[in-house]
């Protein structure tokens, strides 16, 4: 009994705060506060016409997109290598190449910033904080494709070579298929993680910010909590719906490679 | 035999490794041929080195005549069973096994089809095409594997340890399949195996392999009788090795006395001095009550028994020899199993014996 008491309220804390969201996002006040006051759609309708949080939308997709895309890339080359071959101090170095989901994002944050201003003497752009969140995102990305390639007989590329495939086509008619699942996977969770990401973001993003610090901005502007609101309600509705065809995609790929399903991150 | 694959001083380095020294080889066309020895031998690698998969560091390798220094893997006229089988598990049977005919444009859709249904049912799988290859089993792997290396007919198809993953009943029946099948196509077949018996069983000749070389090279029954050298004689089957003196009017060997050997019975060049003499155990008999022979004996006591079914290993102490002797008996009707300690004869032949350095 007390169990189950422990397991309700653990939810209640974790998701009542999100709850609050859609709740107020339709709440037809400027005031965030009980008791409410009637529902609205008109803070959504604000949403569209405020210029300068389209480009920061702009922005965010962007560095989403390109971040995914290098990161899973980079994951492919690091899952496959692990997977597939062995050479010497290979523990040490995907240890390291992992690190990156440990290190807390604001020493990451301030060194880059230090790197690229100080060192580089470079401005900041989108592209600074893509090199970053790519930095961040390549551990997750590995860490998903690594179940897809483990599961790969490494003779497999040999063999459609033998059965006369060069060695791309090989890697592109026998590897790929199979850990297709995961790349997409890896890819939706990748882009979310950047979509939603803020210290990094916050701290290289030069006159253009990305949706976060837009937000996180707005702050200052008691009146416009309800718009915040609602852009935050569409956030999270997008992250659940990407993280769940992540999810389902990954399972797939574990048994269509005909194997258990070892857990994940979801 | 007119060679199909020649060797011709090949050595392979991995850095500081010398994983194949100096092999010189010659395999004919059709022929079923084993690369045989213990793990870490040089024999995988030496298979991949006709393969493609492995360039040699140094020497000449050719097939059909044709010098393949420059020829990659996947334009060889040879096909590879993995030892892993190496099954797309993306794809159905069929598909599996018409993998390598999607370079084919000179065939149609039926025609492929057709050949597909035909390379099936030669490993006995008819009917198994539209199955999703991750969902059989590790026989049913094995033949896809053979189908799929077979269809595009090549001049040799390469085996790599394929029935180190079967059970025992399971491999024995695909030993006798795979004997049928090569027959049947006229392929050379080259073998990779650890397993001496699968070698001996299936194999036109073997080269049997330790520490990248060639140890020696003939067909299972020279290896078995006739030995080259002491390591292949005790790597294939079971041997008593007796401490011996070379004289130069014959072999003084442990607890037999002096015997005469003729030349064949020392293989490699012996110096007068001390050597070994081998016999396997099924040379060396043992005389039961009743039983007459014509041939020499010598009194013994039974040391250990191991009874097997159909045959009993003896360990039979003879007087002069420190080691006791390894005998085996076929347990045919109305012979008893003898007891340990119990006296019994030895009944031996000189023409058995093989001398070694």
């Amino acid at each position: 009994m007390s169990l189950r008491i422990y397991a309700i309220a653990y939810l209640v804390f974790l998701y009542a705060p999100i709850a609050l969201l859609p709740i107020f996002a339709f709440n037809d006040a400027t005031i965030i506060a009980f008791p409410l006051s009637g529902a609205t759609t008109k803070w959504f309708g604000e949403l569209w016409t405020t210029t300068a949080l389209h480009a920061a939308l702009k922005n965010s997709l962007f560095i989403a997109c390109m971040t995914a895309v290098l990161s899973t890339l980079l994951g492919i080359c690091a899952a496959r290598a692990g997977a597939m071959y062995r050479f010497p101090a290979k523990a040490g170095i995907m240890g390291f190449i992992m690190l990156p989901l440990v290190l807390p994002e604001i020493i990451v944050a301030v060194s880059l910033l230090v790197v690229v201003v100080q060192i580089l003497d470079l401005g900041l752009s989108n592209w600074t904080i893509i090199t970053a969140h790519v930095l961040i995102c390549t551990p997750f990305s590995i860490a998903i494709l690594n179940g897809a390639f483990q599961n790969l007989d490494p003779s497999m590329e040999e063999a459609a070579m033998d059965l006369g495939e060069s060695r791309f086509s090989a890697f592109r008619l026998v590897t790929l298929p199979p850990v297709m699942p995961g790349i997409v996977a890896s890819l939706l969770i990748t882009f979310t993680i950047s979509l939603d990401e803020f210290i990094i973001a916050f701290f290289l993003s030069g006159s253009e910010p990305t949706l976060p610090v837009y937000i996180w901005g707005l702050l200052r502007f008691p009146k416009s909590l309800p718009v915040v609101m609602a852009l935050g309600t569409l956030l999270v509705a997008l992250s659940i719906l990407l993280l769940t065809i992540a999810e389902i995609l990954r399972r797939r790929g574990m048994s269509r490679a005909g194997v258990n399903d070892k857990g994940g991150f979801l | 035999m007119t060679p199909l694959i020649t060797l011709k001083g090949v050595n392979k380095y991995y850095g500081d490794y010398h994983a194949l020294r100096d092999i010189d080889l010659e395999i004919g066309a059709g022929e079923f041929f084993s690369l045989l020895g213990p793990s870490g031998c040089g024999k995988t690698t030496l298979l991949r080195t006709i393969a493609g998969f492995e360039a040699v560091s140094d020497g000449v390798v050719t097939i059909g005549g044709r010098d393949m220094a420059d020829v990659p893997a996947n334009l060889r006229p040879t096909n590879m069973v993995f030892q892993s089988y190496a099954i797309f598990p993306h794809l159905s049977v069929a598909e599996n096994v018409a993998f390598g005919l999607r370079k084919r444009a000179d065939l149609n859709r039926d025609a492929k089809a057709s050949m597909v249904a035909e390379a099936l049912a030669m490993v006995g799988l008819e009917g198994y095409g539209k199955r999703a290859a991750h969902a059989l089993s590790g026989g049913q792997r094995q033949r896809v594997a053979l189908a799929r290396a077979l269809i595009l007919k090549p001049k040799v198809l390469l085996l790599d340890e394929p029935l180190s993953a079967l059970d025992k009943k399971m491999r024995e029946q695909m030993q006798v399949e795979l004997i049928k099948l090569q027959r049947h196509v006229g392929i050379t077949f080259v073998l990779v195996t650890h397993d001496q018996e699968e070698a001996l069983v299936m194999s036109d000749r073997i080269a049997v392999m330790f520490e990248g070389r060639i140890g020696q090279l003939a067909d299972a029954e020279t290896l078995y009788r006739r030995p080259q050298n002491r390591q292949v004689a005790s790597f294939i089957g079971k041997m008593n090795f007796q401490s011996a003196q070379v004289h130069d009017g014959g072999v003084e060997v442990e607890g037999f006395g002096m015997v005469q050997l003729a030349l064949d019975q020392m293989p490699e060049p012996v110096q007068p001095g001390p050597a070994v003499v081998g016999m396997r155990p099924e040379t060396l008999g043992l005389l039961f009550d009743g039983e007459v022979t014509d041939k020499r004996i010598l009194d013994g006591i039974v040391d250990e028994v191991v009874y097997y079914g159909d045959m009993t290993y003896y360990d039979v102490r003879i007087s002069g020899s420190d080691k006791p002797l390894n005998i085996a008996m076929k347990n045919i009707m109305g012979r008893p199993v003898l007891e340990v300690g119990a006296p019994t004869r030895v009944v031996w032949d000189p023409r058995a014996m093989v001398c070694f350095r």
